[in-house]
């Protein structure tokens, strides 16, 4: 059932005159613990193929799982964070099926008795708030990764063999499912954006995992649908995969919208199918048909006991949850007194926590936003990274501010300190004392330069002279050129005006 | 000494002690038995002669032959991994793996001193009654070489009867630790659920098997017992008690007293209305084994557990159901053999191409019945429905030991060993060898299988069932058992050899 290359596509917002979108978000979160989920074994990333490997997550005979109490907490605080109910009595299930990535024949994972159920997350866009029903949050443990070898493409087809690296295999992994979220009509693409990005945040601020997408330690399966305005029942939805960014998040429902739109438009039916998205076209391409997959044959694993978390933890764990997102960012809007756009602006540019860093390390929540949001995120643009990524810290960002605001540096020198901070040369504080940025004092080297702007311009002198005070700006600005811009400029206005008048 | 074969493990302990003997006699006295009569008998399926030796030499130097078990030899069922010892599980599909760990059974009895003598057949991946499933070779009863061992441990049962090993362990997911020991004429004991380490055994069916110890004596199986078992971090199921004092049962019951003990004879298990398919010799030497329990001072009385004429069929879902997603992992692509990876073939078709030439009949026989079984929309029918079956099972067990009695008993098996082939076109029959040590399985609690005389001149076996940690139970009605009748019954087969 694979369509062709090029797809009939219906302009976005001519979906919506006809047909009313809905999504739903399957999300896998890799826990950084210490150790897989079943076995003793480490979880570094990127370490030599099956290194990080042992009877129990190479699925060797004879072996025998045993649950990993960090992982569990990490669960429960997860479901805790997105409102749930924390099950009483929860088991893990055997999910059955053959692939050379299963080293057991099956996945251990959660069935019919999941560890959270029922909770939701409220997410923001454009000012309006949208609430995603939470279905459940479960825990499994990941497959190992196939490397196909020899093709030109690195996938499957035209490879000479593959090879299996078990590294990966028996890391936890918490699955949170969404119920379907109708309603959206044009935001929907954006809501399933802001939910990632969301749920992101939180478990960030949890601890729970780094949640790179970009490592795979944060994936996404992406449910869209769509149903005619006014239908009583949902379409036909299809799973896209391989959606590694939050951008992608939003580019794949809208493109399935698009795409489903022209299907239905043409009389055709939508396929329930796997959907594999590329990030160089922003397209979907037709995967495995869901029609006739496996039937997994799940049943209760008889090789682990229930895990029954007694209500005294849970409550222990509910009361340690740190501030989460939402929280925090109605708190920091109102201590710096931000508009909702001014907060949006903050979050949108990934500069909330790098702000609040840098007012904790000394800094104005103005000096701290105005570096965040104007130089620094200029400096990230033109290097193409993430504010987080520049070779610069809150610290050093609120001493900055901390040089200008006792007037050792103005802002046109602090912004050649960031050139020395940024290349390694140190904190700002020895940058400006090693490329001698300090604004200079009332020195001789001054006072000679301000007498000679005087002796260079006897004609705006005496048009100064002559009442026209805003003239004088002409010869500060004399003065700030023969010292590079190393003066003060308020210090060399006062000095000219004691001695033009 | 005469013949170090035809000791038992107590009296070899006390020669090695005393300084009669060392491991190494021991050792090659077994080794050289194993040479002369393995061939007839195939009860092992790997033997190190190079390697027991060495490892016996070792604990000689060591001068701790004779403290506990070591210096002692065993045999141990292929199920459990042995490291850089060849384990196949009975299948040609783990032929040539030699596994990178031990099984924890397999640790505690080395750090014990025992000498590992070799690895026994058995049915293969432990599904069988007879050990004709064995992927390798049939094994023979050493009463009756024209009769089985049973199974699935009867390369066990054959090399402990045929003084081929004083001790070996089993493993006993329906049966096959205890019926084996009874048509051989051996103590076999399945312990309580979740009290010995299965962490190394190979799983045929997890929430069932059970490793356990096989030996002449009572005594000794209860010694082997208590090197064995114990809690395993590794092993979530394990239970975290202490072992029970199985010695110290074995020595009260020796004692041949069992006053005060309140003993169950469970009516659906061979008693009135409920005799079909059991032989009459075998109700014969179970009713003398009764009134031998009854002469010892024993309140015996009938009981009745009407759930377990379910436990048949219940256990026939469970089983093959999870025996279908535990021999998932034997796709060729990690261990054992791997058919058909020529280049023209994809992965899909090489793991089915290794699973069809590496499983036996009766392996694919079960995959397919509990695949079946545990599909959508049957699920709820048959293994849903086993699974409360199981729970009314437990409730019996419940009921009856609640309700005033300390121990339940039965025949072990309805029949003594049968012809070798007998059974091995009628799945059905087969399975029905597994009578009367089923719900025991299913309701997760200790069971042992003592001889009690002979019928046709073939073993029969009492069954002692007890509460669940109350294993010292089984082994003490077991001794007195044994005390009542003299000396251990294979006595008489070294007589009759003789």
């Amino acid at each position: 059932m694979s369509e062709t290359r090029s797809e009939t596509l219906v302009e976005f917002d001519d979906v919506l005159t006809r047909y009313e979108p809905v999504i739903g978000l399957e999300t896998h979160v890799e826990l950084g613990t210490e150790s897989k989920m079943f076995c003793g074994c480490a979880t570094t990333f990127g370490a030599e193929p099956n290194t990080q490997t042992c009877p129990v997550c190479l699925g060797l005979p004879g072996s025998l799982p045993v649950a990993n109490a960090a992982a569990v907490e990490s669960t429960i605080r997860i479901g805790l964070a997105l409102g749930c109910r924390i099950a009483s009595w929860s088991r893990f299930a055997r999910k059955n099926y053959f692939y050379p990535d299963i080293p057991k024949g099956f996945q251990t994972s959660q069935y019919d008795e999941p560890l959270c159920t029922a909770g939701h997350l409220d997410v923001e866009v454009d000012g309006e708030t949208y609430r995603v029903e939470i279905e459940r949050v479960h825990l499994e443990e990941d497959t190992g990764k196939n490397l196909h070898v020899g093709g030109a493409t690195g996938r499957i087809h035209g490879a000479d063999h593959s090879l299996v690296d078990f590294n990966r295999a028996g890391i936890p992994l918490v699955e949170i499912v969404t119920r379907p979220v109708a309603g959206a009509g044009a935001k929907a693409p954006e809501v399933a954006r802001a939910y990632v990005t969301e749920l992101r945040e939180i478990i960030q601020a949890l601890g729970a995992s780094d949640v790179r997408m970009e490592q795979g330690s944060l994936r996404c399966d992406v449910n869209t649908s769509l149903a005619p305005i006014g239908s009583l029942e949902w379409g036909t939805r299809t799973e896209t995969k391989n959606v590694n960014s939050l951008r992608s998040v939003e580019r794949s429902v809208r493109y399935e919208m698009r795409r489903q739109a022209a299907v239905l438009d043409a009389g055709g039916r939508v396929v329930q199918e796997t959907r594999h998205f590329h990030e160089d076209t922003g397209s979907t391409s037709s995967g495995r048909s869901k029609e006739e997959a496996t039937d997994y044959r799940y049943f209760p694993e008889p090789d682990l006991v229930p895990l029954a978390p007694d209500a005294e933890w849970i409550e222990k764990l509910a009361a340690g949850l740190p501030e989460l997102p939402a929280a925090r960012r109605r708190r920091l809007q109102e201590e710096w007194g931000l508009s909702a756009t001014e907060l949006t602006w903050l979050v949108n540019a990934g500069a909330l926590g790098l702000v609040e860093q840098t007012v904790a390390a000394g800094a104005t929540p103005a000096d701290a936003r105005k570096w965040w949001l104007g130089e620094l995120a200029r400096r990230a643009n033109d290097a193409g990274v993430e504010l987080a990524d520049l070779a610069v810290t809150p610290a050093q960002v609120a001493e900055l501010t901390a040089l200008v605001a006792e007037g050792t540096i103005n802002d046109k020198l602090a912004r050649q300190a960031l050139d020395g901070v940024l290349a390694g040369e140190g904190d700002p504080r020895a940058v400006v004392e090693a490329r001698g940025l300090a604004v200079m004092g009332e020195s001789d080297e001054l006072v000679a330069a301000v007498e000679a702007a005087i002796a260079g311009a006897p004609d705006v002198v005496e048009k100064v002279r002559g009442g026209k005070v805003q003239a004088l700006g002409a010869l500060v600005g004399a003065v700030m050129k023969t010292t590079r811009g190393q003066a003060d400029a308020a210090t060399v206005r006062r000095m000219l005006e004691e001695r033009v008048r | 000494m005469s013949d170090l074969t035809a000791l038992t493990a107590v009296e070899l302990q006390a020669a090695l002690s005393a300084g009669e003997t060392s491991a190494v006699e021991v050792t090659r006295a077994h080794l050289d038995r194993i040479a002369a009569e393995d061939g007839a008998l195939g009860a092992y399926l790997f033997v190190d002669d190079d390697a027991a030796l060495a490892r016996a030499a070792e604990i000689d130097a060591s001068g701790a032959a004779g403290t506990g078990l070591a210096g002692i030899p065993v045999a141990l069922k292929d199920v459990f991994v042995t490291e850089g010892v060849p384990t196949t599980s009975g299948s040609r599909i783990l032929e040539g793996w030699r596994p990178p760990y031990s099984a924890t059974v397999a640790t505690r009895l080395q750090e014990a001193g025992t000498v590992l003598l070799g690895k026994t057949n058995m049915d293969e991946f432990a599904m069988g009654s007879s050990t004709e499933n064995s992927a390798y070779r049939p094994t023979r009863n050493p009463w009756d070489h024209d009769r089985i061992p049973g199974g699935s441990s009867g390369g066990s049962s054959a090399a402990v009867a045929g003084r081929l090993a004083p001790l070996a362990l089993g493993t006993d997911t329906g049966g096959s630790i205890r019926q084996p020991a009874a048509v051989t004429g051996l103590v076999g004991h399945k312990p309580t659920y979740g009290s010995v380490s299965r962490y190394g055994l190979i799983a045929f069916s997890s929430s069932l098997d059970q490793a356990g110890p096989m030996a002449r004596t009572v005594m000794d199986a209860a010694l082997l017992h208590e090197a064995i078992g114990g809690h395993d971090p590794r092993d979530s199921t394990s239970i975290d008690a202490p072992v029970p004092t199985v010695v110290e049962a074995a020595r009260r019951g020796a004692t041949g007293d069992l006053a005060g003990l309140r003993v169950g004879v469970v009516r659906e298990l061979g008693g009135e209305g409920a005799r079909e398919g059991y032989e009459q010799g075998v109700l014969d030497r179970f009713a003398e084994a009764v009134a031998l329990l009854e002469a010892a001072g024993a309140e015996v009385r009938e009981v009745t557990c009407p759930s377990f004429g379910l436990a048949l069929p219940a256990y026939y879902l469970i089983a093959p159901s999870e025996a279908s997603s535990n021999l998932a992992r034997f796709e060729g692509m990690r261990f054992g053999i791997r058919v058909g990876d020529d280049g023209s073939r994809d992965v899909d078709e090489v793991m089915a191409l290794t699973r069809e030439q590496g499983f036996g009949p009766e392996v694919k026989r079960r995959i397919i019945l509990g695949t079946y079984a545990l599909s959508a929309g049957y699920y709820d029918a048959y293994y849903g429905q086993a699974q409360k079956v199981r729970t009314l099972i437990t409730r019996d067990f419940t009921a009856a030991f609640d309700g005033g009695v300390d121990v339940l008993v039965s025949p072990t098996s309805p029949t003594v060993a049968w012809s070798i082939g007998a059974r091995v076109d009628d799945p059905l029959a087969m399975y029905a060898a597994d009578l009367c040590t089923l719900p025991a399985s299913l309701a997760g609690v200790p069971a042992i299988s003592v001889p009690c005389g002979l019928s046709d001149g073939l073993p029969v076996g009492l069954q002692v069932m007890a509460p669940a940690l109350a294993d010292d139970r089984c082994y003490r009605v077991a001794a007195a058992v044994e005390a009542a009748q003299g000396a251990p019954l294979t006595d008489r087969l070294a007589e009759r050899a003789a």
